[in-house]
């Protein structure tokens, strides 16, 4: 009987010893983080697309070199999402983090990953945090899309210059959600009627909307990325909102991670973005056309922004001759942003922000029926974030 | 238990705490550091779920809401912590401190007063009523965090964490840290089988079998349970406590309901009623929890129905196995 | 608030508060009578509106969808209650937290295995989408007057069932004296099967009709297994009574909680204690809930 006791000590130790041993050095090794699971679960699946499709535009090689993804659901939750990164950095040893939609998240996993020994780099896929962009800015720490309260001052500018006067405002309750309304509110003129936040995943807004058809606002303009962005608009239509208070969203609420689930309803809807599946160049016809062949949808921003992120690895990569060995040389090159973007003119602020243009799109129908964002113009043009200024990196 | 002839459930504790200890040595050999933070946080699960133990084995109080008290533990270090990183007073008056003796001391007396005004409501009712109302204590509390915007809500609260402990260890040092939260588990191993053995602990597992009997017999049943629950509610926050210090990131989701529910797990799968088995337990469920998924995604749909033969067949435990047959109810160890 | 919108309001909580009384209504039998914790009775309401999302699709009428969603759960909840719940009965109520527990992971996975992990989003049938201007100025949707009618009718029918029939003179013999119920010859499993079968329906007659409304998705039970055992620790176990009149001040107080500390400036989460410290309330001062079944 003894032995059984042994053997149960025995399996314990092995545990222990029987995890992966270190790979060795060679190629680049990339996690990405993102959510794959629950109601957006259709965000991840298309950056993890978009993601793929980058690396098979660069013939399975980014910078020419061996290239392995890892790709891991955070389930939505900052605690998964940070022990996610924990095993990628520390068991996996990956080179690169990059994914992460939610801010909460990225805020949650960022240390783990910038403060490792090895100098892991994190190139975010959406999440564009306040913290990282200001007083918490790392040398480590890139974005491929945008500071979180960019898209929003966007559409702050736009409805002021439409002459709006009322707004009700919305937003999820968490760091994007706080930023994206304060963004909003640092270019928007009129009056703020009311600031509502609501739960992160909710998805019965019965309660507030009737508030909001109580206060009479002249728009409304609500940040709801993913499944709680298609059951707000949905609820908003039902209640025959649409046409009585028009609705403004930034292209997280007006997507095609949103359209499909909304269908008709949304079409007129205003939405400010800084890229769009209509938005005409090379790069942006290339990849929207093969994204399209190969998974038989229209890609999202999140697509974009993961295709991106990948692109500016490669061309990184390229440019230290494959070496991810010197992080000085590897980060230099990754700050020059010498690529193709999709998204048109992009270049890295002090803070690794990107600098570019913000465009205002509505919803209407291509050629081939389907609900697209149609280009109606320009808001800014070369805009930066406001932090900056936080960010002690020159 | 006398004597020098070892019996199978004393081999048991020797060998699994001397795997323990050489655990760290082990995995530096081979080249495995990433282990040591891994199964410190679950020695951290483990003294959680002997708290847990205490009331359920022990006082037959089945609570779905002790990751509450873990929760509280694991705040009351972050925020402090948060204030001093920040120099912000705390209610005006106070700043907080680095200090793990004041940290952590703060952790358990209140996550421990805590657990006795919820005991003070919870204890007036039984069966299926109890359940219910610490899982409406525990939501309680867990919607207070979420709630408390200024450090962080939902998203959970980052604070500087290379705390150095007593001049000594310091918690960006692995091995060290390990080792302290490994003797923190066997001091808690050692103070709670004194206790169990105690006439304390005699009369909370009296009151499991027949607390009418106990109360007949002039026992204040009521303060007995109630002295229980608070003490498990202290020591869950102790390891609150080492894991907001493993972390230093921590977020309300440590404290949700199905928290609640995995440290049931963990007691029932070692061994409920057993000191060595909630250990064994927190090891088996953490381990299962990192290594399935390497296999199936879906892991959890195997999981579940093992939980469930677990119940059926399998009512002991693993520790349960090695015990001998006329120890296996009521073991006091 | 205005008097309009209290009253929008007030007809929102009511629509809620009839959706947690289809769930409550069959666990709280559940746990009277058999004594027995079901932690699983969410995934049931989950179960219900998968199946309910894809009958939609393959027969194109939410209609035709509803009945057979109904059927197909009650199928699931009758041999859940046959394979694996059965020998729980006569167990603990730890035991029956554990393997219940195991249950919701299972049927959490499961459903993700076979529907993705991609939420569903279900159309509004075209026969109730639209709205009526019930309150003037605040048309309101008819979907939503039409869960609550239903939802009502279901009370009124289970009421029947249970003041009225043999099977329910059976079902508050056995909620309030198990023993005797088996004493009387009665053939006690098949009884419970039925009940539990029952439960299962209405669970799913709620999940289905949540499903046009909100999202439908792996997990979608498990918040509402929390508020439905709110409701039945006030309502007192084993009541239907009490379920019907906690679900509706649940459902009230829910709906309101979240626009009134809003209005205050209360950070709203506030608003998600308000139904605990409710429960927490009414068991101080009635620890076995307001319409206790059992004396």
């Amino acid at each position: 009987m003894k032995y059984k006791t042994l053997f149960a000590a025995l399996a314990l130790t092995a545990s222990a010893v029987l995890a992966q041993p270190a790979s060795a050095q060679q190629g680049v090794k990339i996690g990405l983080i993102t959510t794959q699971s629950g109601p957006n679960a259709g965000l991840g699946r298309d950056m993890v697309d978009g993601f793929n499709l980058a690396i098979r535009h660069a013939g399975g090689r980014l910078g020419g070199v061996p290239t392995e993804l890892i790709v891991g659901d955070d389930q939505f939750r900052p605690d998964a999402g940070k022990a996610l990164a924990e095993r990628m950095v520390q068991r996996d040893r990956v080179d690169i983090v990059t994914g992460v939609i939610f801010s909460n998240i990225m805020l949650a996993l960022s240390d783990t990953v910038l403060k490792d020994r090895r100098g892991v780099f994190l190139v975010s896929g959406n999440a564009g945090p306040s913290e990282l962009a200001g007083k918490d800015c790392n040398p480590n720490f890139f974005s491929a899309s945008w500071q979180n309260d960019n898209t929003h001052e966007a559409m702050g500018q736009h409805m002021t210059n439409a002459g709006i006067k009322r707004a009700y405002i919305m937003a999820p309750n968490y760091p994007a959600g706080r930023d994206a309304l304060a963004g909003f509110k640092r270019f928007f003129k009129g009056e703020v009627v009311a600031e509502v936040y609501t739960q992160l995943g909710q998805t019965d807004y019965a309660a507030e909307l009737a508030a909001l058809r109580a206060a009479r606002p002249e728009a409304t303009y609500i940040f709801y990325p993913g499944g709680m962005g298609v059951a707000y608009i949905r609820q908003y239509a039902q209640l025959g909102l649409m046409q009585q208070i028009p609705l403004f969203a930034p292209s997280f609420s007006a997507d095609q991670t949103i359209l499909p689930g909304v269908g008709d309803a949304a079409i007129g809807m205003f939405s400010s973005t800084f890229w769009s599946e209509s938005l005409g160049n090379p790069a942006n016809e290339k990849f929207v056309a093969d994204f399209e062949a190969a998974y038989n949808r229209i890609p999202s921003p999140y697509a974009a922004q993961s295709y991106d992120a990948a692109m500016m690895i490669d061309a990184a990569l390229k440019a230290t001759g494959g070496s991810l060995a010197n992080k000085d040389a590897f980060r230099n090159a990754l700050r020059t942003a010498n690529f193709q973007s999709v998204r048109g003119p992009f270049k890295f602020n002090t803070n690794h922000f990107p600098i570019q243009n913000y465009y205002l799109t509505q919803i209407g129908k291509d050629e081939k029926g389907r609900l697209v964002n149609q280009m109606r113009g320009i808001i800014f043009s070369g805009h930066a974030d406001a932090y900056v200024g936080a960010c002690k990196m020159k | 238990m006398t004597g020098l002839k070892l019996d199978r459930r004393t081999w048991f504790v020797i060998v699994l705490l001397a795997a323990l200890a050489l655990l760290p040595l082990v995995a530096i050999a081979t080249d495995n550091d990433y282990q040591i933070a891994q199964f410190r946080r679950i020695l951290i699960f483990a003294i959680a779920a002997v708290s847990l133990d205490l009331i359920l084995g022990y006082g037959g109080m089945v609570s779905l809401g002790h990751a509450a008290f873990f929760g509280v533990g694991a705040y009351i270090v972050a925020i402090l912590n948060w204030h001093a990183a920040r120099e912000v007073p705390l209610f005006g008056m106070m700043l907080g401190t680095h200090n793990v003796l004041v940290t952590w001391t703060a952790a358990v007396v209140l996550s421990g007063a805590l657990a006795g005004l919820i005991g003070l409501v919870s204890l007036r009712t039984t069966g299926i009523y109890f359940i219910m109302i610490t899982l409406a204590f525990a939501q309680m509390v867990y919607f207070f965090f979420v709630s408390l915007r200024a450090y962080g809500g939902d998203d959970g609260l980052r604070f500087p964490g290379d705390t150095v402990i007593l001049g000594l260890i310091d918690t960006e040092n692995d091995v060290a840290f390990y080792y302290l939260v490994f003797g923190i588990l066997c001091a808690v191993l050692y103070a709670t089988r004194r206790l169990v053995n105690s006439r304390f602990g005699m009369v909370v597992q009296g009151c499991r079998e027949n607390e009418r009997r106990m109360k007949a017999l002039g026992f204040a049943t009521f303060r007995y349970k109630l002295a229980c629950f608070a003490l498990a509610g202290a020591l869950a926050g102790l390891a609150g406590a080492l894991f907001a210090a493993n972390e230093s990131y921590i977020s309300p989701s440590i404290m949700h309901w199905t928290r609640s529910g995995d440290l049931i797990v963990m007691v029932v799968l070692g061994g409920m009623g057993t000191l060595i088995g909630p250990v064994v337990g927190a090891l088996a469920f953490l381990f299962l929890e990192k290594t399935l998924p390497d296999y199936t995604e879906h892991w959890m749909v195997v999981f579940g129905p093992i939980l469930l033969l677990l119940v059926l067949f399998a009512r002991r435990g693993i520790f349960g196995w090695f015990l001998p047959k006329e120890d296996r109810h009521g073991g006091s160890h | 608030m205005s008097l309009l919108l209290f009253l929008e309001q007030t007809l929102n909580g009511l629509q809620l508060g009839v959706t947690l009384f289809l769930m409550a209504a069959g666990l709280t039998l559940v746990f009277g009578i058999m004594n027995m914790v079901n932690l699983a009775h969410g995934s049931l309401y989950m179960v219900g509106a998968f199946f309910a999302a894809s009958f939609t699709q393959w027969t194109g009428s939410f209609f035709l969808a509803l009945p057979l969603a109904i059927l197909a759960t009650f199928v699931v909840g009758v041999l859940v209650e046959a394979i694996a719940l059965r020998t729980l009965y006569a167990r603990d109520h730890l035991d029956q937290v554990l393997a219940t527990f195991g249950l919701i992971l299972f049927f959490n996975e499961l459903t993700k295995i076979i529907w993705g992990p991609i939420s569903i989003f279900m159309d509004v049938p075209p026969l109730l989408s639209g709205r009526v201007e019930l309150i003037a100025g605040a048309p309101y949707p008819i979907y939503r007057l039409a869960v609550l009618a239903v939802g009502l009718a279901v009370a009124l029918g289970l009421w029947w069932l249970i003041a009225r029939t043999r099977l329910g003179m059976l079902i508050r013999a056995g909620a309030s004296n198990r023993e005797m119920v088996g004493a009387l010859g009665v053939d006690i499993s098949r009884l419970y099967m039925l009940v539990f079968g029952l439960g299962a329906a209405l669970a799913a007659l709620a999940g289905a009709m949540a499903g046009p409304i909100y999202v439908v998705e792996v997990g979608m039970g498990d918040a509402m297994l929390i508020k439905t055992f709110v409701v039945i620790v006030i309502g007192g176990i084993g009541s239907i009574r009490g379920a019907f009149v906690a679900a509706v001040i649940v459902g009230l107080v829910d709906t309101f909680g979240r626009i009134v500390p809003a209005q205050l400036g209360l950070p709203t989460a506030i608003a998600e204690m308000a139904i605990y410290i409710l429960m927490a309330f009414v068991l101080f001062f009635k620890p076995t809930g307001l319409f206790a079944a059992r004396a």
